[in-house]
């Protein structure tokens, strides 16, 4: 019998729909690997099998009567950050301990409507701050390929569980980097969405302007579907965008004969890894080979780019996780007073990396410090907008590095919070700027650690850059390789 | 950065080893993102939204909000249909 949790998202509706396996064979069969595996590689914080397998019989009914659609009982696993109804949802955090969510984010109401089920959530950084998943309150997640390395975040559980096979594909959310670089952590394929296309009602907020929710997959084509079921406007976040999503993944097979591709010389930078730069100008080649013309293209503003990040992303954040103060939801530790109930709560409530970035969001917002770091990062924001702006005049899209190293070993950064950031700097750029990005495969390190291509698009773009995708991937077999036996 | 006041705006008791760690890699933080200094920003329009973000409306008409005892069993503590918290004024 084949292995039914090795499927992808488009290789599971393909087998239901020829009748090869029902929705509950598939998550049976997920169980049965995440037992196998997920003691190492620690992705799940949470699983409902009862629920899950109740949810895939009632898919597979459907299907029996001849209703639902393609992917009617394809299960998915979902980051700890979205809400779903009647399961906890904890970001990765102590405080939000005892919270069972009211309601359905938009995105798990239009999976839910089409169809797939929620297998499982899982781990994350908490609040999605951090890039190796080793900030979570549930211990870290680790990189299937070397247990002894981090997955990268903050989307850890997501890329690591797909990596394992644990699951079929994973939502993730992306703020700075953090469906991108655990994708490429993990050797899967992540697309950050352009900011507006999907809604953010339901996900957790970290940093508002940056946040979008997307997938973390096997392959470029699963990405484009579950983009194509999770996108469109809702009335429900008003920062939504009505933009056309028929026809996402249309494109896919047109190939990339003709179209320019740019590279910008401050996305190699000095102090990267040379196998990760080596893998990258190699993928470049193969879309030289694939008929695509490569053409020099500058950001110049790169560098000012993580700075820009953290005061802006910081800023937000402090506004946002002022909810969590022990009144509405989640654990409360006790005090006289309102203001000393919130203090011990937050105290209690919150890691290490989360208490930073609010005290430093709060900074930067205070009285006399707004127009020197939270105005001017803005108006660097600007900057770096208007960059792509200028670099896409003369390209379709651009390949980078996802990031300047391959995974880490766990603890290699912990004590450095400013050195773990500066590896988001070729990921945070286009949560700045709002447009798309997509990490796939490329290779591997001599240490046999999986390497990733960033291709970045316009806003709104994802069909050009899930095309370039698609046509690199299909040229190479990096995706087909598999990280636990 | 006086670390102890900024944590006392967002309402985090800090340890006394907390508050030492933080001030050392919030200074290296802080030094870090000088170099935006280094940047000619007059005249440029500051962004809070990539995409541009107008006012969204809607009909005025009332919709059903979440069930009350669904989101009051969330809370830590309750009386009376409310949310409790300790005495704010004596």
């Amino acid at each position: 019998m084949t292995d039914h949790s090795r499927l992808t998202f488009e290789g599971a509706a393909d087998l239901l729909a020829s009748g090869g396996a029902t929705s509950a064979d598939l998550v049976r069969a997920l169980f049965n690997r995440i037992d196998a595996v997920d003691k190492t590689v620690c992705a799940y914080t949470w699983l409902d099998r009862e629920q899950a397998v109740r949810d895939a019989e009632a898919a597979d009914t459907l299907r029996a009567s001849g209703g639902g659609g393609r992917y009617t009982g394809v299960p998915i696993a979902v980051k700890d950050v979205l809400n779903v109804k009647d399961q906890p949802c904890t970001c990765g955090s102590r405080i939000l301990e005892g919270y069972t969510a009211p309601y359905d984010a938009t995105v798990i109401r239009r999976l839910k409507d089409a169809g797939v089920v929620i297998c499982g959530r899982v781990n994350m950084d908490e609040f999605a701050m951090g890039s190796s998943n080793e900030n979570s309150a549930f211990g870290p997640v680790r990189n299937p390929w070397q247990p002894d390395h981090v997955p990268g975040g903050s989307s850890g559980g997501s890329a690591a569980a797909v990596a394992a096979d644990e699951a079929i594909a994973a939502l993730g959310s992306d703020t700075g980097g953090s469906i991108r670089q655990p994708a490429s952590f993990c050797g899967c394929v992540g697309l950050k969405p352009s900011y507006g296309r999907v809604s953010r009602y339901g996900l957790t907020a970290y940093a508002s302007s940056l946040d979008q929710i997307g997938p973390i997959t096997k392959t470029v084509r699963d990405a484009a579907a579950l983009l194509g079921l999770i996108a469109g406007h809702d009335s429900a976040d008003s920062t939504s965008v009505q933009a056309e999503t028929a026809g996402i993944g249309d494109d896919l097979g047109k190939g990339i004969k003709g179209m320019k591709l740019g590279l910008p010389r401050e996305y190699f930078i000095d102090g990267m890894d040379p196998d990760v730069e080596a893998r990258v100008r190699d993928a470049v080649e193969v879309c030289r080979g694939l008929g695509a013309e490569i053409v020099d293209v500058s950001l110049p503003r790169t560098k000012y780019a993580v700075g820009t990040y953290y005061i802006i992303a910081t800023a937000e954040a402090s506004a946002n996780l002022a909810r969590f103060d022990g009144v509405r939801y989640g654990a409360r530790v006790e005090g006289d007073d309102p203001i000393s109930m919130y203090g011990a709560t937050r105290a209690a409530g919150f890691g290490s990396e989360v208490k930073r970035r609010i005290i430093l969001g709060t900074y930067v917002l205070s009285s006399g410090y707004y127009d020197a770091y939270y105005l001017r990062a803005q108006k660097v924001r600007t900057l770096i907008r208007e960059d792509f702006d200028h670099a896409f005049q003369s390209c379709d899209a651009i390949l980078t590095p996802v990031a300047p190293t391959a995974a880490y070993r766990l603890g290699e950064n912990t004590d450095d919070p400013l050195k773990m950031y500066l590896g988001d700097i070729f990921t945070v750029t286009a949560n700045l700027a709002g447009i798309c990005g997509l990490s796939v495969p490329c290779g591997f390190t001599s240490a046999h650690l999986p390497v990733g291509l960033q291709i970045l698009g316009p806003a709104f773009r994802e069909n050009t850059i899930l095309r370039v995708g698609h046509t690199y991937e299909q040229a190479t077999d990096w995706h087909t390789r598999r990280a636990m036996p | 950065m006086d670390v102890e006041y900024i944590a006392h705006l967002a309402r985090i008791r800090l340890t006394d080893e907390e508050k030492e760690r933080f001030a050392g890699q919030l200074g290296q933080i802080l030094a870090y993102v000088e170099e935006l200094g280094e940047l000619d920003v007059e005249g440029v329009e500051p962004t809070a939204h990539a995409v541009p973000v107008h006012n969204v409306f809607r009909e005025d008409v009332a919709r059903p909000g979440l069930d009350r005892d669904t989101v009051l069993g969330n809370a830590p503590a309750t009386r009376s249909d409310q949310f409790l918290v300790p005495r704010i004024i004596e």
